[in-house]
């Protein structure tokens, strides 16, 4: 095992300043992009221009944009996320309303896919260029292919006005109790996250399938095999075991992307999420909201590339990491 | 339209030859707002009509739950910071002001016992106090009593500027006490003919003292009750996700007897008004959807699925195209548009009428808008006789053609139309938007046909409506020709609508562009009259100069109207509700109920 505490640590470190420049990259951006908060205010007669000159000063807008970083930063770094111009609450508590549903939706989609993914994409290894295969090739090619808002429309289309099954308006609390709790929450979840899982589902099978198909080859499965294992017992604890150590590299590295392809399909089923938090705060011009959100991604895309990179060489030895 | 006029038609109204509904409608096609019309009538001691409330309901919930869609959610529940109507609808569940505006135009009361009046004796006769009587037995939804002191609380902590309520416009300038405990006597500093704006309709809703006392001022955005309203509306308040959900369950201690009919109320916010459309019209997933903004072609497909209908609600939001009177492609002390320039073209008069006369406005509302944009006469051409109605919009290539023949402006070798070297070639912008889009293409297909050449430009709303100084496709900027957009004249009084053409509010850089005048438009008369209206006791003669107001805007054509843009909602078949164009969705929620 050579991997040490150490190189967590310099990963951890090296971490930080790209974290860093993210957020000045992003922040800046954010300062040079048009569009006001408060041009609602600006823009009604009604409310005079005093108003917003003042909000401006409350919400210290009127600093130099480095001013406003570094103000930006220290707060941060001391846990305060900043202040919603359009809820006028703190912006944790936004993002810690829509996590809980994010994390349910998105979670459970990745579930799904890899539940699909998984004994799909090995199957189709075992025998390669069988009818099995044909097929399960052709469908994740068409699954790839169409993006989350098409396959969205569509089920909404058979299954909520055709058929009438399941709601199409996404409700994170529920008035109803006990099993009926959980079976509205079911029904409800049903579309979006399948959506969301095959698409997901559709490029694993893929990865998986050209993983085990690298390994399945190999010398080592045969010997497995002369030795009379059953072939569960090659396919599980011969090939599954080593194709999977690319696939969880992609895994992790493709988790933060999710989050980022939830944001169409929170909004076509309006489930309030993280994506349709940023979306509304984008059209609100509401920048601290935006800044906080955009910031969490990145912060999901640095860590779990980490991740990805620690796991690989936890499951695979031979990698050194120094 | 003169005073005298005013006058006879009041008089009419008073002896009931003329109906209500049709002298509103006059006063309106003249440029009024509804709210100022009945004003009028008001002033003029004839009793408010109010709207006989259509509730059917004989006893207090048993209604189950009333969903309610609004595609962007509400974001906040303190109605002195509601900016857009999301906040403020959101707000108006819970909390209610003194009084609203019904359809009509009329005011309808919530928390007061009777509209003031000079009968009741609630105004007085210099114009500068206003005595609201508010009704009694009303409580909290915490079950404290709602008094005068609580009245008076709002405006303390409205006016205070370090609070920053965007109501502050409605409540400075006033001084408001409490003569009991259920009176109220409000004191302007100058004579205000028109009075009905503190504590009426969104931006009179009323929030209770005794919770944000604590919390005037700097600490506004402390208050816990920011996010857990505490009124005296129809729901109380369950529970609250910003941009997602606002819940309520039934109030029942509600001041009204046997209301309100449902049990629960659900506001959900998020995705899109096509499907907001969709799950009213089609499924009947949700009861009602805010602002569809949809082409009508859509909407009608969708109610084919029997669930809902689209209702369309009249307002004074009008689709509009501004002319530039100063010259955009000329550079004065660092701005364009300035005031010190001239536009070489479009401040000759027979090149605006002929415009005028270039804008399809039928096609407009035929091909692009539907229901939700009718082609407007009125605004444009300035009926001469009462009936807005028998102004037709006009659209005659050939009279436009005739107009700048004779004004001197013939066709030069390319097909453009010149007099002097200037050609008629004008950049025409407006914000996207794909129904903009298709109107900007009408305009330019006529504007060919006569000989005008039109660039079009589009740009994003989130730059064209801001107020950005460093960004030159700013509307308030008007680096252009000619500029389309919706002006929306839903506030009560006409007041703050007509000072957008007074030299005083002209755009320019000296102001950061946030003066309202951007056509840059003037006329020593107007000012004169918007000087005299202000301080005009006597609401005839008050009307009588904005409408003569209007009339010098239009005939000269500054800006060119396109369509009146009404209001449209969609809402389950068995929803039975009051709508109207001058106040929140929610003026009159407690009146709605479902048939069986």
């Amino acid at each position: 095992m050579t991997l040490s505490g150490t190189y967590v640590l310099r990963r951890v470190l090296i971490a930080l300043p790209s974290l860093l420049g993210i957020s000045l990259v992003l922040f800046t951006v954010l300062a040079l992009a048009p569009g006001d908060p408060f041009g609602d205010i600006v823009s009604n007669p009604n409310i005079p221009a005093e108003v917003a000159a003042n909000l401006r000063k409350k919400f210290g807008m009127d600093d130099p944009v480095m001013v406003r970083y570094f103000r930006w930063l220290l707060a941060m770094l001391q846990g305060d996320w900043g202040f919603s111009f359009a809820s006028r609450i703190n912006v944790d508590t936004l993002i810690l309303q829509r996590l809980p549903t994010t994390l349910l939706v998105v979670g459970s989609s990745q579930i799904l896919a890899l539940l699909i993914a998984l004994p799909v994409g090995v199957y189709a290894a075992t025998r390669p260029y069988s009818l099995f295969d044909q097929i399960a090739n052709t469908l994740t090619f068409v699954g790839f292919s169409l993006p989350t808002f098409f396959t969205g429309l569509m089920l909404i289309l058979v299954f909520s006005i055709q058929l009438d099954w399941l709601p199409f308006v996404y409700r994170a609390d529920i008035a109803s109790t006990g099993w009926h709790f959980y079976w509205d929450h079911l029904k409800q979840t049903i579309m979006p996250v399948t959506v969301l899982a095959l698409f997901q589902a559709a490029s694993w099978t893929r990865y998986v399938r050209s993983a085990a198909l690298d390994v399945v080859k190999l010398d080592y499965v045969t010997t497995a095999r002369s030795k009379g294992l059953k072939e569960s017992v090659v396919v599980l604890k011969h090939v599954v075991r080593n194709a999977m150590i690319p696939v969880v590299t992609l895994v992790a590295l493709q988790v933060p992307a999710i989050f980022g392809g939830a944001i169409v399909t929170e909004q076509i089923f309006r489930v309030p999420g993280i994506g349709s938090l940023l979306i509304s705060a984008i059209l609100a011009n509401d920048t601290p909201v935006i800044m906080a959100v955009t910031f969490v991604f990145s912060c999901l895309v640095i860590s779990f590339n980490l991740l990805a990179d620690i796991l690989y060489a936890w499951l695979d030895p031979r990698i050194a990491l120094s | 339209m003169n005073e005298q006029n005013i006058r006879g038609l009041i008089e009419e109204v008073r002896e009931g030859k003329l109906a209500r509904r049709d002298f509103m409608t006059k006063m309106v096609s003249l440029g009024l707002a509804a709210p100022l019309a009945g004003h009028l009538l008001l002033n003029a001691g004839i009793a408010q009509a109010q709207t006989p409330s259509a509730y059917k309901a004989t006893k207090r919930g048993g209604g189950g739950a009333l969903k309610v869609l609004w595609w962007q959610g509400a974001t906040l529940l303190n109605p002195h910071f509601a900016t857009g109507t999301k906040d403020q609808d959101g707000s108006r569940v819970f909390y209610e002001p003194l009084a609203s505006w019904d359809k009509d135009g009329n005011l309808t009361a919530n928390l007061a016992a009777e509209i003031p009046s000079a009968t009741n004796g609630g105004l007085s006769k210099d114009g500068k106090t206003v005595i609201w009587k508010l009704k009694r037995g009303v409580t909290w939804h915490d079950g404290k009593p709602f008094t005068s002191a609580d009245v008076v609380f709002n405006w303390e902590y409205a006016s205070d500027p370090a609070t920053s309520a965007v109501t502050i416009g409605s409540y400075k300038e006033m001084k408001v006490e409490a003569v009991d405990s259920h009176t109220v006597k409000i004191t302007f500093n100058k004579v205000t003919p028109f009075w009905a704006t503190p504590f009426v309709g969104v931006q009179g809703m009323i929030i209770p003292k005794h919770l944000f006392e604590a919390y005037k001022g700097a600490k506004s955005r402390e208050a816990p009750n920011n996010l857990k309203p505490v009124g005296t509306g129809p729901y109380k308040f369950t529970d609250f996700t910003p941009g997602d959900m606002v819940r309520g369950a039934i109030n029942t201690t509600y001041h009204q007897a046997n209301k309100p009919f449902f049990d629960t109320f659900e506001m959900k916010g998020g995705g899109d008004a096509v499907s907001a459309a969709r799950a009213v019209l089609q499924t009947g997933e949700y009861d009602f959807a805010w602002n569809l903004q949809v082409e009508d072609e859509i909407l009608v497909k969708l109610e084919v699925g029997g669930k809902g209908k689209v209702v369309v609600i009249p307002s004074g939001d009008i689709e509009f195209i501004q002319c530039n009177f100063t010259d955009p492609n000329v550079e004065v002390d660092g701005e364009r548009s300035s005031i010190k320039t001239k536009h070489p073209v479009l401040t000759d008069p027979a090149v605006r009428q002929a415009l005028s006369l270039l804008i399809d406005r039928a096609s407009v509302q035929q091909f692009i808008y539907g229901r939700a944009g009718v082609a407007t006469a009125n605004f444009v051409n300035n009926p001469p006789r009462l009936r807005s109605t028998a102004n037709k919009p006009e659209f005659n290539v050939d009279k436009a053609i005739a107009v700048l023949e004779a004004a001197g402006w013939k066709k030069g070798s390319d097909g453009t139309r010149e007099k002097g070297g200037k050609k008629l070639k004008f950049v025409y912008q407006t914000s996207v938007n794909q129904p903009r889009q298709k109107t900007q293409a009408i305009v330019k297909q006529a504007c060919q046909k006569a000989g005008i050449d039109v660039e079009l430009k589009a740009v994003t709303g989130a730059v064209f409506f801001s107020s950005d100084e460093g960004n030159p496709d700013t509307y308030t900027k008007l680096y252009a020709d000619l500029q389309m957009y919706t002006t929306t004249m839903n506030a009560p009084d006409a007041e703050i609508f007509m000072n957008q053409f007074c030299s005083w509010e002209f755009a320019t850089k000296a102001n950061k562009w946030q003066g309202r005048n951007s056509t840059r438009w003037s006329n020593p008369e107007y000012d004169k009259a918007f000087r005299a209206a202000e301080g005009e006791l006597d609401p005839v003669k008050r009307a009588a100069l904005y409408i003569k107001m209007n009339d010098m805007v239009v005939q000269d054509h500054a800006v060119i109207p396109v369509v009146s843009r009404p209001r449209a909602r969609g809402a389950n078949l068995k929803l039975r509700f009051s709508e109207s164009g001058w106040d929140s969705d929610f003026w009159a929620l407690q009146d709605w109920y479902r048939e069986a």
